[in-house]
């Protein structure tokens, strides 16, 4: 897939350090300024930037013609985009929330998976559907879903989801890149995190479908992606003073799946446990615990375990924190992992 | 509306006593007089208009009339040779279906559904390639871009923001193309009818939105499916003309969307056209339409079957005799004979194939699935078990559903 570097000319760097909404956004004015067939479409998307500024300036840049305010309609949209790539565009689309994305899931579903296949290959649609996911923001009911695992048992999606700043970046430009539909995922609770990252130095766009190692260790592996990354290096840290020296992955793509830096790591550590905020039951986590099982059986010292919400729909805000696996679930679980037969 | 505490009766517009004090934000957006379909579907044929339609179009229109019956009819037999899965018939609906196909130019795109292979057929693809989805050996038989087909589409209206999207691209290229989507009467209550026809208005997309009410939707008559006067008036809500049509006058038809395509084309933006016309047959092979519609309704329309209507008016115009008339019949007897050869042919098929296409590149997944399906291939050739591999899926099929879904 796509390895490319960029320059980005012209424009003068934010303020180090710089946030993820800044990357992403540079992403997208990047990827519009090199590719006249990159066209964004959305709800609010245009003359406000976006609910949550992803977009600004864009249609003032490029015109209301590549960054457009569209009717408000999911299955509209996504249609629409359909349409204009079977036309040669490459529409990136913006789903406002990710409870909000549901309205377009039968286009997603039935056409923009499938195209490809149904055409023999003659007919690929490379639109790339943003949306912001996933809980910690306060947010009221419909604003904090973590929806992936629909989206992951939908064959002919690619599932990429960033969770650091450069990796906004590198991510969102090799998703339009791609001649597939990538759903991309924004761990909405990251896009105020921050990072050294200067949009005018040349930066890598990412292959998509290759975890990274944030964090070596020996005992386990915490095996995760998007908001719950940050929570599974903290933990890592907490586990030093038990005596745990914890390995950190962080997926970034779950469809392709990386099985080999995920097995290469757990066959080091001998243990892993999954975190995400998706429920358990029937989530992410209960497919990559039995890839897992199946690859690594002979090297685990204990079963997988997964930390995940809770099997609930989403709760209002001044609970979601004893739902959202927080640093102190994901030691117990590591705790969990049958160090008494190892010792 | 609140009952104005100054005045006891509502004045209506137009009328001296009217005093408007509209909100400051609001302002009249369109007209919507001129967006109204006429109270009767437009006819060519039986009319004064029929005098002066052109004598070409009109043997076009015939010859391309009786080869879609044939057509059908022939597909419709494949079904009971096992030969085709399935099949959604058009007889009855062929001026819609052939109209459809005449008035687009090269460039410009047709989205069709499941019903529509007759469509996609007389726009000149290929009726084995056509008929590939409902045959079941893969789900689209050809390259869209090859006639500019989209491919045939089951779930229904789903098409419909595809033709926008298209045209809308098109437009925003410089393109001068124009797409023309197909849709039933029960597909405009889905919610993609409704956010189609929104945006290619906001838009004012270049595309043509072409309902065949052919009165049911499987079982489900038009009553069940909507309150509006016509289908043709949901197209004043979002602010394009609608225009009600005879579907079985083939003539009017092509009238009808030649006017509407012309207006895209010309940057007047999209039109609703609705053409009344019925399904003769049964929704699919698999279907029982006694359950749901008497033979009267159905005999009513035998007298206003479009070829008839059509030949009786090349009758009176002395256009067509008996001579014409045979040489367009084994025209249509000779393609029902060419497709039936081609049918009765299995087709090739490499189960590999289930992997080809689902990404661009093969998943680590699908490499490992490919490799385990390969396996199996090979162990059941060597036990010389040819099991289902590549050969024809035309064993007799199971029972389908009552419902007769098009899958
Ligand atoms: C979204 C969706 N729901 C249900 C079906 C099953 N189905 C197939 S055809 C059909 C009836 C459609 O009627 P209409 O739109 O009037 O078109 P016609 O079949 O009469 O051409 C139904 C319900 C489907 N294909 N797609």
């Amino acid at each position: 897939m796509t390895t490319a570097t960029t320059t980005a000319p012209g424009t003068a760097a934010p303020p180090k350090p710089a946030t993820m909404a800044q990357a992403l956004r540079r992403a997208l004015r990047d990827a519009m300024a090199e590719d006249p067939a990159v066209h964004v479409l959305g709800e609010d998307v245009g003359t406000l930037g976006g609910v949550f500024r992803i977009t600004d300036g864009l249609a003032a840049e490029f015109g209301d013609d590549r960054c457009t305010d569209t009717p408000l309609a999911e299955a509209g949209i996504l249609g629409a985009a359909v349409g204009m790539a079977m036309y040669g565009l490459r529409p990136v689309v913006e789903m406002q929330f990710d409870a909000f994305a549901y309205p377009a899931f039968e286009q997603l579903f039935s056409h923009v998976a499938r195209m490809r296949n149904r055409t023999r290959g003659a007919m690929p649609l490379p639109i790339t559907v943003r949306v912001p996911y996933g809980g910690g923001i306060g947010g009221v009911e419909h604003h904090s879903d973590s929806s992936e695992a629909y989206y992951m048992a939908t064959p002919g999606l690619q599932v990429v989801t960033p969770a650091t700043v450069e990796d906004a970046y590198g991510l969102l430009r090799a998703a339009i890149a791609s001649d597939d539909p990538v759903v991309f995922l924004e761990p909405k609770r990251l896009y105020w995190s921050k990072a050294d990252w200067s949009p005018d130095a040349p930066a890598t766009v990412e292959p998509l479908g290759r975890a990274a190692v944030r964090r070596r260790g020996s005992s386990a592996t915490l095996i995760t992606y998007g908001p719950s990354v940050p929570v599974c290096l903290e933990a890592a840290e907490a586990a030093t003073a038990e005596g745990w020296d914890l390995e950190v992955v962080d997926l970034r793509s779950l469809v392709p799946f990386d099985d080999e830096t995920v097995c290469a790591s757990v066959r080091r550590t001998g243990r892993a446990v999954v975190v995400h905020e998706a429920t358990g039951f029937g989530g992410p986590g209960g497919e990559i615990a039995a890839r897992v099982t199946e690859r690594c059986f002979h090297q685990l010292e204990a079963p997988v375990l997964r930390v995940a919400g809770f099997d609930i729909p989403y709760p209002p805000p001044m609970l979601e924190r004893h739902h959202l696996p927080g640093v102190d679930r994901v030691l117990d679980a590591v705790a969990r992992l049958q160090w008494e037969a190892a010792s | 509306m609140r009952k104005s505490s100054s005045t006891t009766v509502q004045e209506l517009p137009g009328s001296a006593a009217y005093r408007p004090t509209p909100p400051p934000a609001w302002r009249p957006r369109t007209d919507p007089a001129p967006l109204l379909p006429d109270p009767e579907p437009f006819r060519v044929l039986g009319t004064d208009a029929a005098a002066a339609a052109d004598p070409e179009l009109l043997l076009t229109l015939y010859a391309q009339l009786v080869r879609g019956r044939r057509y059908n009819a022939q597909a419709t037999a494949l079904t009971k040779q096992g030969r085709l899965a399935v099949y959604p018939s058009s007889t009855g609906q062929e001026a819609c279906e052939v109209a459809a196909a005449l008035v687009l130019r090269e460039q410009d795109w047709l989205f069709p559904s499941y019903r529509d292979t007759l469509a996609a057929v007389a726009r000149g693809l290929d009726p084995v390639q056509a008929l590939t989805l409902l045959r079941g050996d893969w789900h689209t038989g050809y390259d869209p871009h090859e006639h500019r087909i989209a491919p045939l589409c089951t779930p229904l209206a789903t098409q419909l923001p595809h033709a926008v999207g298209l045209a809308h691209a098109a437009r925003l290229k410089g393109d001068d193309v124009v797409a023309l989507a197909l849709v039933g009467d029960g597909g405009t209550s889905e919610g993609d009818f409704h956010e189609a026809l929104n945006f290619a208005a906001v838009w004012r997309a270049p595309v043509v939105f072409f309902v065949q009410n052919n009165g049911f939707a499987i079982s489900v008559p038009l009553a069940k499916q909507t309150a509006a006067p016509s289908l043709a008036h949901k197209a004043v809500g979002y602010g394009m003309p609608g225009r009600l049509v005879d579907g079985n006058d083939a003539p009017a038809v092509h009238q009808v969307l030649s006017e509407a395509m012309e207006r895209a084309r010309s940057g007047g933006g999209p039109t609703l056209v609705e053409a009344v016309t019925y399904r003769m047959d049964a929704h699919t092979n698999a279907d029982d339409a006694t359950r749901y519609r008497g033979d009267a309704d159905v005999e009513a329309w035998r007298e206003h079957d479009p070829i008839l209507l059509l030949e009786r008016e090349l009758t009176a115009r002395g256009l067509l005799d008996d001579g014409h008339r045979r040489t367009v019949a084994e025209g249509a007897e000779a393609m029902a004979a060419r497709l039936r050869e081609r049918m009765n042919a299995d087709p090739v098929l490499d189960p590999m194939d289930l992997f080809a296409e689902v990404y661009a590149e093969r998943t680590g997944q699908l490499r490992e699935q490919a490799d385990l399906l390969r396996a199996e291939l090979e162990a059941s050739e060597e036990t010389g078990d040819a099991g289902e591999g590549s050969h024809s899926p035309h064993s007799p099929r199971g029972p389908r559903g009552e419902e007769g879904d098009a899958r």
